[in-house]
């Protein structure tokens, strides 16, 4: 567990510590409606998880935070900025991995940091390069194309990536999701450590009940584009009578109601 | 000063002349990084340009001893080959460097990153920049040696040519790109057909008089027309015509206005519609 902050509900302290803020946030394509009304805040030097089954709007939401998606209708800031305005003045800071985004395939480990240092204005890229390689253990990597590495590999070199610019807010989608069980729990060590030195904010899809039970401090829960349930892992896990966070994502995403009953809307937003 | 103040400061670290020039230089760094690890790619941009260089060259020996026309300026097919093939490889050099973040499914890193779509679309006019010189360089030294005909003797209005046509290839490569923005990968077979649509009413190789009345009136709203009768105008009549260059100038304006708002345009409907994360498979 980490040593810091402690695992108050963090909406109690999403005023000027808030980070992340989304505001009555609805995307739709169409007749379809792929997030509605979801607001939440992120307080700095926490762990956010948005949870749910495949097509809850995981993705979407966290595309919209991004700026990569315009919302229908909503508000997005990011360390301040309106995200449909100002996001390019929020990115220097900020940073993402993705399943769904890939590294250029044919530049070597080297080369493709090296970009990313350079795009995102990293002062000093080859010690920035050489500190990640160091700390993420690609020093022997560094040479090798991107397309030649195996999963697991590729997954550390895209937190490298993610880290390149050392960001205040870091979205992460599925960050361990290829790799083995000893170097997951080394990543998610990594990560906690990071967040405990630097104060990030970061707001994290899985589908890993343990990791989000052990790295987050707040989750929420989405179905069908909404947020149904939400609060730190050990209250929802109380909450609903079960022993894990797992048998709590079961339970909401087959739409069952928790041992209080409890499903009413608690995703609005806490200022 | 709040954290949340200090946040406003340091992105204020990255706006500025210093900070959109190191975006632009990291992405252009990125595709030299490309080319660098595939030789094919440098290959096949020498190859067509000095294939047509070689062709168009006997073309022009034969034509020397067969038509007056040519024979009154033995440069003038070999010019408009190799101009042409700038404003080919201009368009061909911006549309590849498009592409080739689509092919990597690399949009979504650059879109979720501090490059503004005007910052990507500088680099990637240096890029095709950087490729027309590739392509068209070996080929004009090739004419010195082989043709005897010296491409740089044209002198200062050959760079006013190089730029005009290398201008409009950008905005027709802006707007190839917007159009697979907005439909996807399949719109990329565009980036090699588009320029051949203009080369019939572009009186390359010959006068825009030789086209019908109501298509010489197409031709000249384009820019290429003033610069390859400029160009026949130092060559035949040893005259520089400033007047068709300013009439070059003023429609590349129009022209790359445009590319840009619809490429713009463009990318402003792909983050409305999701598309960002999409395009390339």
């Amino acid at each position: 567990m980490p040593a810091s902050p402690a695992r108050s509900d963090p909406t109690d302290r999403a005023t000027a510590d808030t980070v992340i803020r989304a505001d009555a946030l609805s995307k739709r394509f169409g007749t379809v409606t792929a997030v509605d009304d979801v607001s939440f805040a992120v307080p700095r030097g926490t762990t956010m998880a948005l949870l749910g089954a495949n097509g809850a709007g995981k993705t979407t939401t966290i595309a919209m935070l991004l700026g990569l998606l315009l919302p229908t209708s909503g508000r997005v800031e990011v360390l301040g900025f309106d995200m449909i305005r100002e996001r390019h003045r929020a990115m220097p800071q900020v940073n993402f991995s993705s399943p769904y985004v890939d590294l250029p395939r044919r530049l070597t480990v080297k080369q493709t940091l090296g970009f990313f240092a350079r795009l995102y204005g990293v002062p000093d890229v080859r010690r920035r390069v050489a500190d990640l390689a160091h700390e993420l253990e690609l020093g022997a990597l560094l040479t090798r194309s991107v397309g030649s590495l195996s999963a697991g590999q590729k997954t550390r070199v895209a937190l490298a990536k993610a880290l390149i610019n050392a960001p205040k807010v870091l979205f992460l989608d599925e960050p361990t999701a290829s790799l083995d069980p000893d170097t997951g729990d080394w990543m998610r060590s990594y990560l906690e450590a990071y967040q405990r030195d630097s104060g990030c904010a970061i707001l994290l899809a899985s589908h890993n009940m343990a990791e989000v039970e052990r790295l987050c401090h707040d989750v929420a829960m989405m179905r069908a584009g909404e947020i149904v349930d939400r609060g730190p892992p050990a209250q929802l896990i109380a909450r609903y009578g079960r022993v894990n966070l797992e048998e709590v994502f079961l339970d909401i995403a087959r739409a069952r109601n928790g041992a209080d009953g409890a499903s009413e809307r608690p995703g609005a937003l806490v200022s | 000063m709040s954290r949340l103040a200090d946040d406003r400061t340091a992105a204020a670290i990255g706006r500025g002349p210093r900070a959109t020039l190191g975006r632009i230089g990291a992405i252009v760094l990125r595709h030299v990084y490309l080319m660098r690890t595939s030789w094919p790619r440098v290959f096949e941009l020498m190859y067509w340009p000095t294939i047509q260089m070689i062709l168009w060259g006997f073309i022009t020996r034969f034509f020397m001893q067969h038509s007056s026309y040519v024979a009154q300026a033995a440069g003038v097919l070999i010019a408009a080959v190799l101009l042409w093939d700038v404003l080919f490889r201009g368009q061909l050099g911006f549309s590849l460097s498009f592409l080739e973040e689509i092919w990597s499914r690399n949009l979504g890193n650059l879109a979720v990153s501090p490059l503004t779509p005007s910052e990507f679309l500088a680099a990637l006019t240096v890029m095709s920049l950087l490729r027309t010189l590739i392509g068209v360089l070996p080929a004009a030294g090739l004419a010195i040696v082989f043709y005897e005909y010296n491409v740089f003797a044209l002198g200062l209005p050959l760079v006013a040519f190089f730029s005009l046509l290398l201008v409009f290839g950008w905005a027709i490569g802006m707007m190839v790109s917007a159009l697979v923005l907005r439909v996807g990968q399949g719109a990329e077979s565009v980036a090699w057909l588009a320029i051949f649509l203009l080369a019939p009413v572009s009186a390359i190789y010959y006068p825009v008089t030789t086209l019908p009345g109501w298509l010489q009136s197409v031709s000249w709203l384009l820019p290429t027309t003033p610069v390859f009768e400029g160009m026949r105008a130092i060559l035949i009549d040893g005259t520089v015509r400033w007047d068709l260059l300013a009439r070059a100038l003023a429609a590349d304006a129009v022209y790359l206005a445009a590319g840009a708002g619809l490429f713009l345009y463009s990318f402003h409907v792909a983050r409305k519609r999701g598309l960002l994360l999409q395009v390339g498979e």
